[in-house]
């Protein structure tokens, strides 16, 4: 049997996480790995493997470093065919990794981000396959709208 | 019962504030708020730090009316959910959050009448007190389970190209 590709979903305890799991329906064909900051939201996706990473943000650099460590050591372990993320900064370091391993990756900037898009999905662009914002207004020949998580 | 909810971030003590010195006022209603390092002394609610996702679902459902910072967590989960909720958003330079796209977000969602907004204290107790008024509280808007299908089969489609 053809044994399924493997995807790495990350998203920030909060909006971002909520925001994730509403993208489900694009995870079907995949064997789903789920990366957040609180253990607690692992009883959200009970029958998929969970791994709980440090919350982190560009003012706490000690804290990025060991959030990016432990990301690096889920992707090298894992093995993933690609990445995706609702962010923050521990999907950020999920879309610069697949970068420098050549696996392809998508950023979805969250709803929250009604005017342009959030600091992380500008760092994003510069590494990810794909973009994604949720209003046509932040949309542009890089930054592709097709809809919200809202529905 | 009425939920109160800040979220997981930063304190936002002006909200906390605003709402206990509501629930001094609404003795007849049960307060319970979802706080984390106040620094306000919380007189009139019951409150607890962080719960269980299940937990919090729960509580969610119960309540008549739910109030929350401008986070997309709450919005999603009262727009999914069914409940009533209004918002107001936390500023950054009263050091609340680390920027104010709350205040975008929350002018958004005013704009496309998804839940109830409050910009400020006084517009947000003028709000609460309207709303408890009435004995059922009206939401605004309701959606499904998932993103737009739209968004979801443009994101499968590339993931299907792997």
């Amino acid at each position: 049997m053809l044994q399924m590709k493997k995807l790495i979903a990350i998203a920030s305890v909060g909006g971002h996480w909520v925001q994730l799991l509403r993208l489900r329906p694009a995870f079907l064909d995949f064997n789903v790995i789920y990366v957040s900051t609180h253990k607690n939201l692992k009883e959200t996706v009970n029958d998929k493997t969970f791994y709980l990473v440090t919350d982190a943000n560009r003012w706490d650099k000690i804290k990025l470093l060991i959030c990016f460590w432990e990301v690096l050591k889920i992707m090298v372990k894992e093995k993933p065919d690609a990445v995706i993320t609702t962010g923050a900064a521990p999907g950020l370091c999920g879309i610069i990794i697949a970068r420098f391993i050549g696996i392809k990756s998508i950023w979805v900037d969250s709803i929250a981000n009604v005017e342009e898009l959030s600091l992380s999905g500008k760092i994003a662009l510069k590494f990810a396959n794909k973009v994604y914002t949720q209003w046509p207004e932040v949309s542009d020949s890089k930054v592709l709208y097709f809809g919200n998580v809202l529905s | 019962m009425i939920f109160l909810t800040i979220g997981t971030q930063e304190p936002f003590d002006r909200l906390i504030k605003t709402v206990d010195n509501l629930a001094g006022q609404y003795k007849n209603y049960r307060f319970v708020a979802q706080v984390n390092s106040s620094k306000y002394e919380i007189k009139n609610m019951e409150y607890f730090d962080f719960i269980s996702p299940h937990e919090f679902d729960h509580i969610f459902k119960e309540s008549k009316l739910i109030i929350s910072h401008a986070g997309m967590g709450t919005i999603i989960s009262a727009l999914t959910n069914k409940k009533p909720l209004i918002i107001m958003p936390r500023l950054a330079n009263l050091g609340e959050h680390r920027n104010d796209h709350q205040i975008a977000t929350a002018k958004k969602i005013k704009e496309l009448g998804y839940v109830y907004v409050a910009l400020d204290e006084a517009e947000l107790a003028a709000n609460i007190n309207n709303l408890l008024t009435q004995s059922e509280i009206p939401i605004k808007k309701e959606i499904g389970s998932f993103a737009s299908e739209k968004l979801t089969s443009s994101i499968r489609n590339y993931l299907d190209e792997i």
